[in-house]
């Protein structure tokens, strides 16, 4: 047996190791967050809760062109689509995101040609039910209008890289 | 033939192609937007560039013909290339002229998906534009109530004032101004006149003409697309049915060499918006005067309960006009089971006898024949709103060259110029005797034509009006071993198929107005027949899809699926069998008709021996093989026509009648078209316009 060796187990040096390092996190600052009252940053890119946004002169951006209902690989959308009655333009009639099976890719925010469907900064947005989570094209437009200042924020610090 | 090469291929053509079928010979594939085949040559969209060895430009191929290229100084055969650097960058600067005026609003359009200039563009556009300045404007038009117009998308090919000119012979379309400022419209801005101008929005390479019923409704790729045949009218025209879900949302021609080229009337395209509206979706049985939804079981009691206590004298059927061949043959071996030959298929009255022999019905020079004859006498007949379709074909073949029309009964436009001959049945006995100024016209002609329409033979005397057309025919020389000139043109997709399997009366049978008529018949079954006035105290069985004439007269209402809702045999005017596929779902309860009437006939205690429709069909098969040899015509002797020529009777001389007064509201499905009642306002508003001027 080593002489070195047989030291570090006469002074439990294994211990003074653990304690000590046990000592430096309980001094450093802590990762963890109060998640309700703290929250963490997020990328302009994250893509949570789906909106679809309107133009500053309150109509709607979306122009049932239903390129995102093509692309979407989970099925989610559904769109019905219409001449609108006071004008005769390209309208919805229907915009349904079943948010149970999106799968949250982007893709359709991707594929819209004016930015009309957009995922939001928002994730809290769990459910009691899964029929709350059948959004309709009127829950959709309410969660722009939340959330239009930030998201348009988002979209103007990401529209560099685009 | 002419030898040239294409792309390093040779190929063999006709001198006559034009540059651009010789180089689809060789299998090249040329992009094309005015170029339309069954169109005339306009050569103005320049996408169909090619490089033609010896010749400085580029050559656009659709307006040069194989036999104008030089061969080459030793004799060798001209040499074109499709693919060459040249020819790429020639079309990629058409590309992006056609672009610079384009708007590129594909996301709101409704040729999204299925535009000839989104395509190209992937193949022959750049991906940015370099033009800064202000793109064109110009102002919609308005074309009526089919045609939705955005004519910022226009490329000025003119394929639509080509078709409306040439195919559907109403030259209400043209183009004024020049250069930039060229524009499409109808010069007064009034509604199309056509039958056949929704083909125009199948034309347009572009949005500019889109559908305006089917407005925004759905993109191509959503779309389940069924094949199936058309009943509007008894051409048979080929349809394809769009779906979505359950729901039927358009229809657009197939091709069909034979029988509607590529053109269906607006009311086969039309007619759709009718399929969900009116709908009868349960059963209903009339109890103290008012109708009450019933269940089948209900339904089927009411009518086992009356069916028990009648004799078998006393009970009769009429099918319509929109009946399968299979359902037909089923409701005849019911009846028969029950013991009654009152059966009959011809609600308008018309006089045809199946036991004459088929010649004496059917369309015998076919539609595609219409082409080889050389002169055609039309009597008691309007083609234009009876067979849109079949009037174009006529319409194509005097365009072709000499064709000399006689027409006999009400005085239409048939958009082609006619020797009017009179009104009724004495000039058709004049012609059969040889007087007149047209009848040697017709014996002169090699193979002349009978066109025999519903006006004539539907009338009490329509026996004897047959007769005499068959006997004008064949004085005419018409009628001959190697051509049957003699052509009956129906009104009902069901009626050749109800001949040909013999549903008419038989042996001591009532015929449909007889049947009708008051004190004759205590249960009567109507397979969707609606363009009959049933007597009071009869028990009228209605089995059908709309809440029509035959369903408020009905007092037990049995929910049947419409044309596009079930499988069936439909056969044309020509006797061609053709099947139809189910696209969708009847609404509610409603059934197939031969479902239900195979159902029915257990609860009468005369089971029906077929327990799906492929046995049904195999019992159809049998009793008549013609009938599955689908899509092919089973020619009809000419010794039918001989024999009928050679009857006699006497003739009334009231002038025929026109036989369709409204063209868009022939039938239930129509009449419960808003879009169909739209077009019929318009009409009607047109032909006042015209009347006051």
């Amino acid at each position: 047996m080593r002489l070195d060796l047989a030291a570090k187990q006469l002074f439990l040096w294994e211990f003074v190791q653990a304690i000590g390092l046990s000592m430096r996190y309980f001094f450093k600052p802590k990762p963890t967050i109060n998640y309700p009252f703290e929250k963490n940053p997020l990328s302009p890119r994250f893509r949570g809760e789906h909106a679809l946004r309107r133009y500053p002169n309150g109509e709607e951006r979306c122009i049932a062109c239903k390129l995102c209902e093509a692309i979407c690989p989970a099925q989610a959308i559904t769109i019905e689509a219409g001449p609108r009655r006071n004008d005769g333009t390209r309208r919805t009639t229907r915009y349904d995101i079943d948010m149970v099976k999106c799968i949250y890719c982007g893709y359709c925010q991707e594929a819209c040609p004016v930015d009309a469907i957009v995922e939001g900064p928002n994730f809290e947005f769990a459910t009691e039910t899964r029929e709350e989570l059948y959004y309709d094209k009127a829950r959709l437009l309410a969660n722009g209008d939340r959330w239009e200042r930030e998201i348009a924020q988002n979209i103007a610090l990401d529209a560099p890289y685009r | 033939m002419t030898k040239i090469v294409v792309d390093g291929i040779e190929v063999d053509v006709p001198p006559e192609y034009t540059l651009l079928q010789a180089c689809e010979a060789a299998g090249a594939e040329i992009p094309r937007f005015c170029f339309h085949e069954r169109l005339s040559i306009a050569g103005n969209c320049r996408m169909c560039l090619v490089e033609l060895k010896g010749s400085p430009k580029p050559v656009a191929s659709c307006a040069w013909g194989v036999r104008d290229c030089r061969p080459g100084p030793n004799g060798e055969p001209p040499q074109v290339e499709t693919r060459s650097p040249m020819v790429r960058k020639a079309r990629e600067g058409v590309m992006e002229f056609l672009l610079i005026n384009h708007p590129l609003d594909c996301p709101i359009c409704d040729q999204g998906g299925e535009c000839d200039l989104q395509d190209q563009a992937m193949a022959y556009g750049v991906d940015s534009s370099r033009f800064q300045e202000n793109k064109r404007a110009v102002e919609d038009k308005y074309l009526g109530a089919l045609v939705k117009t955005s004519m910022n998308r226009c490329i000025q090919c003119t394929r639509c004032v080509r078709f409306v000119t040439e195919v559907a012979g109403v030259p209400e379309l043209g183009a004024i101004g020049r250069g930039e400022d060229m524009e499409i419209t109808s010069y007064l801005e009034q509604a199309l006149t056509s039958e056949l101008q929704g083909n125009v929005v199948d034309l347009c390479p572009v949005g500019a003409l889109t559908s305006k019923p089917y407005a925004f409704t759905a993109r191509p790729w959503e779309l389940s697309k069924t094949q199936s045949v058309d009943v509007m009218d008894a051409v048979g025209s080929a349809i394809r049915v769009d779906s979505r879900g359950r729901e039927v949302l358009r229809i657009l021609p197939r091709l069909n060499e034979d029988v509607n080229e590529e053109w269906i009337s607006d009311k086969t395209r039309h007619v759709v918006d009718g399929l969900r509206v009116q709908r009868l979706d349960r059963p209903y049985v009339r109890e103290n005067g008012r109708l009450r939804p019933a269940s089948w079981a209900e339904a089927f009691k009411a009518i086992a309960a009356r069916i028990d206590t009648t004799g078998p004298g006393r009970i009769g059927a009429i099918a319509g006009d929109l009946a399968t061949v299979e359902e037909m043959f089923a409701l005849k071996e019911l009846l028969s089971g029950l013991g009654s030959a009152n059966i009959d298929c011809r609600q308008d009255g018309a006089a045809f006898d199946p036991a004459l022999g088929r010649g004496t019905y059917l369309f015998n020079p076919t539609i595609a024949g219409i082409e080889k004859a050389d002169a055609l006498v039309v009597v008691g007949a309007d083609p234009r709103r009876e067979a849109a379709v079949l009037n174009a074909r006529i319409r194509k073949r005097w365009r072709m060259g000499p064709f000399a029309v006689g027409l006999i009964g009400p005085r239409v436009d048939l958009t082609y110029p006619v020797h009017y001959l009179g009104a009724g049945p004495d000039t058709l006995a004049d012609l059969a005797a040889g007087k007149g100024d047209f009848a040697p016209i017709l014996s002169a002609a090699e193979r002349p034509m009978l066109l025999l329409g519903a006006g004539a033979t539907a009338r009490p005397d329509g026996a004897a009006v047959a007769a005499l057309a068959a006997k004008a025919a064949v004085a005419a020389g018409a009628v001959t071993d190697e051509w049957n000139g003699f052509g009956v043109l129906h009104t009902a997709a069901s009626r050749v198929g109800g001949l040909d399997i013999g549903f008419v009366p038989g042996q001591g049978g009532l015929d449909a107005a007889r049947m009708a008529a008051f004190g004759t018949l205590d249960v009567l079954v109507l397979l969707g027949a609606d363009e009959i006035e049933v007597a009071p105290e009869t028990f009228v069985v209605y089995i059908g899809t709309h809440g029509d004439r035959g369903a408020h007269r009905a007092d037990v209402i049995l929910p049947g699926a419409a044309y596009t809702e079930k499988s069936g045999i439909w056969v044309n005017t020509e006797g061609r069998p053709q099947m139809g596929l189910r696209a969708a779902f009847p609404p509610g309860d409603a059934r197939e008709d031969w479902a239900i009437l195979r159902a029915l006939s257990d609860v009468l205690g005369r089971k029906l021996p077929y327990d799906s429709l492929a046995a049904l069909r195999a019992a159809l098969f049998k009793a008549h093989p013609h009938l599955q040899r689908i899509d092919r015509i089973t020619p009809a002797s000419a010794d039918d026509v001989h024999r009928l020529a050679s009857r006699a009777g006497s003739v009334d001389a009231a002038p025929f009648a026109p036989t369709i007064t409204d063209f868009y509201l022939t039938n239930p499905i129509a009449r419960a078209s808003a879009v169909m009642a739209e077009c019929s306002a318009l009409a009607q508003g047109s032909a006042a316009l015209r009347a006051a001027e």
